[in-house]
């Protein structure tokens, strides 16, 4: 029954018949290869950019009755972080328009109740969710918090009190994350979720083409009239489909790695700052760039292959059943959301690998391409993950030489 | 050779219940002999065909085709049949040269062998022009001859045809029916179904005529026109189905 001559056969020519394919090549070559540096390094370079321009530009402050408190004014103003905007009562639609990032409001008589020991609360108006306006917002809230220190230095001063007197001790916070945890964690949860995606829309149009396409075609009804066995034909395709799935996958990360590399020293070079540093260091112009365990992407590779195979079997059996290519992309489409679902609760913070989540697979793989990524190997996990993954990808292939099988689905009128 | 023994396929419809597509079909062809089954659309041609050519398994009954048995060696059967069909089509993205290759290749030739017959079957077919090409750009009559290379590569003793002329053209119909009477006189076991009337009177040795999924007349041509005591094939299939009330009944159901 099985004849690894026709499997080879049936695979060689359905791989040259999809290199011929455009649709196939762009899902299998040019999306994967584009779609890493641009997302990475588009988005990280977008990111930098503005962060950088919000935090050099100077922040725009309304004063909102400032008049009897000539003292503040003059040390805002003299302040080069802030460009205080003079006159504006409709402080609020300044603030919404995005034409003024905050606003300060000290209440009547403000310094003569800071001398009198008298406490009054000064306003600071922001924007919530706007990335200027909370920094703008931050930067007036340190400055007013280093000048109420100032005021209670000079008051403990005049009394000839110890400063130590309002800080009893200090504190402070130490990273002891190694960068590539770090890179690990903030890109590590986004990476499997792209290569999970990316693994299946590889899989996608030669898993179509080679079913659904073949029996629009009339070309399945010509093959199934050769000698050769279905179990043979159906694993030949299914050969096929999965090295279109390894093949995206590879080329991502490939492209990655080169992202990442030409990416880091892009952004980090100029600013004496490498990838690592400017992520795990508390930078002060952050880059977004991440550094990643080089043996981790062997890692994601290693895992995600059971994957490409549960993938291209449950696409072959699905759109083998349908009669033309638009129906099977009809019935294939909703699949995305299906894997994108447990891709993306994988990277909500809190979930963790455990005995329940290492079964349930895609957010399995999800879950330790984050570890993996962050240089973190937990083996017994990973053996369970690639154990339970390798079960499902041959349930479904089983299912796949079934349907193969079943006149009624071949010829389906 | 080409023994049918009471081969029938029933199919299960949601509304309909069981439905016979072919039921009790018994018939016998010989090697150098033509065989036409006659019947209209739906009287269940392609069923029986597809099921001598193992695409379809025997509800009951069974069958043997070049010494073997549909059921129990269908990959040794499709080893001597060619199977040709207005359905099985050619892969746009091969050219004819990979598209012949590759049937070779499945049917266990060696490449050296494959190319030898390439060219001999280019030779008679006239496919030199095109051989090279990719078959989506094809013609119909190329696309027609590359299909008849691709059901000779392995010398098939038995060729099946099902409906080859469906939607051809004049000329490529007629060149279809040279090369099925060239397949007879190489001794090869030839079955042809059609819903053309005069081409079952012009090519074929035996005929047998099916309606509603059952062959219900037999014969050479001049047995027909005997038992039924008329001279034109469409009087004597009108009068085999059971007249004309008969035809449009099937038609409408």
């Amino acid at each position: 029954m099985l004849n690894w001559t026709h499997i080879a056969t049936v695979y060689l020519k359905e791989l040259r018949d999809s290199l011929r394919d455009r649709r196939t090549l762009i899902s299998m070559i040019v999306i994967p290869t584009l779609v890493m540096p641009g997302i990475i390094f588009g988005f990280g370079a977008i990111m930098t950019k503005v962060v950088k321009q919000a935090r050099s530009e100077a922040t725009s402050v309304v004063i909102v009755g400032g008049a009897d408190s000539p003292d503040l004014v003059r040390a805002l103003k003299t302040e080069k972080r802030f460009r205080v905007v003079e006159g504006a009562d409709d402080f609020k639609t300044l603030i919404s328009d995005k034409k003024v990032r905050v606003a300060v409001e000290f209440p009547a008589g403000f310094e003569a109740a800071l001398k009198s020991g008298e406490t009054k609360t000064v306003m600071i108006y922001h924007y919530e969710g706007e990335m200027k306006s909370g920094l703008g917002a931050s930067d007036v809230e340190k400055f007013l918090r280093d000048y109420r220190e100032r005021t209670v230095e000079n008051r403990l001063k005049e009394r000839g009190l110890p400063l130590a007197l309002t800080k009893p001790f200090e504190t402070k916070r130490q990273n002891v994350a190694p960068p590539e945890k770090v890179g690990g964690n903030i890109i590590g949860g986004f990476i499997p979720y792209l290569i999970v995606i990316l693994c299946f829309t590889g899989a996608m149009y030669p898993a179509i083409d080679l079913t659904a396409g073949e029996k629009e075609r009339g070309t399945m009804e010509t093959l199934l009239c050769s000698p050769v066995h279905r179990l043979n034909i159906v694993l030949g395709k299914f050969f096929m489909v999965m090295t279109a799935s390894l093949a995206t996958i590879v080329l991502s990360l490939l492209s990655m790695g080169l992202t990442v590399m030409v990416g880091g020293s892009l952004l980090g070079a100029g600013k004496g700052l490498t990838a690592a540093t400017a992520v795990g260091a508390k930078a002060a112009e952050p880059a977004f760039i991440p550094l990643i365990d080089p043996l981790g992407i062997f890692g994601v590779f290693a895992m995600i292959a059971p994957v490409a195979v549960l993938f291209a079997a449950v696409l072959l059996a699905i759109s083998l059943f349908a009669k033309s290519y638009k129906e099977a992309q009809s019935y294939v489409s909703p699949l995305v959301i299906v894997i994108i679902m447990p891709a993306a609760i994988g990277m909500l913070p809190g979930i963790e690998l455990n005995a329940k989540t290492a079964l349930v697979p895609i957010l399995n793989l999800s879950l330790v391409c984050k570890e993996m990524l962050s240089g973190v190997w937990s083996w017994s996990y990973i053996a369970i993950i690639f154990g339970s993954t390798c079960v499902y990808a041959a349930a479904a292939l089983a299912v796949t030489v079934r349907m193969f099988n079943r006149e009624d689905v071949i010829f389906r009128a | 050779m080409i023994e049918a023994r009471s081969l029938t396929k029933t199919f299960r419809d949601k509304k309909r219940g069981e439905i016979f597509a072919a039921r009790d079909i018994t018939f016998r062809v010989e090697p150098g002999q033509i065989y036409g089954l006659l019947g209209a659309n739906g009287a269940g041609k392609t069923t029986t065909l597809r099921m001598l050519a193992t695409l379809l398994k025997p509800s009951a009954g069974g069958a043997t085709v070049a010494g073997h048995d549909v059921v129990a060696a269908p990959e040794k059967v499709r080893a001597h049949v060619g199977f040709l069909a207005a359905s099985t089509a050619l892969y746009g993205r091969l050219t004819a040269r990979e598209m012949i290759a590759y049937f070779g290749a499945l049917n266990d030739l060696p490449p050296a062998e494959v190319r030898i017959r390439t060219q001999r079957l280019a030779d008679e077919l006239d496919m030199h022009e095109f051989l090279d090409r990719r078959c989506e750009k094809f013609s119909t009559g190329m696309k027609q001859k590359t299909s008849i290379a691709r059901t000779l590569i392995h010398d098939p003793a038995v060729m099946i045809f099902d409906e080859p002329t469906l939607g051809l053209d004049v000329m490529t119909a007629r060149a279809i029916v040279r090369f099925v009477r060239d397949c007879r006189a190489r001794g090869k076991t030839v079955i042809y179904s059609t819903h053309v009337m005069s081409e079952v009177e012009k090519i074929c040795d035996v005929i047998g005529i099916i309606h509603g999924g059952r062959l219900v007349a037999e014969g050479t041509l001049a047995q027909l026109q005997d038992r039924f005591a008329e001279r034109e094939m469409e009087e004597i299939f009108v009068k085999a189905v059971g007249g004309e009330a008969a035809l449009t009944a099937a038609a409408n159901t």
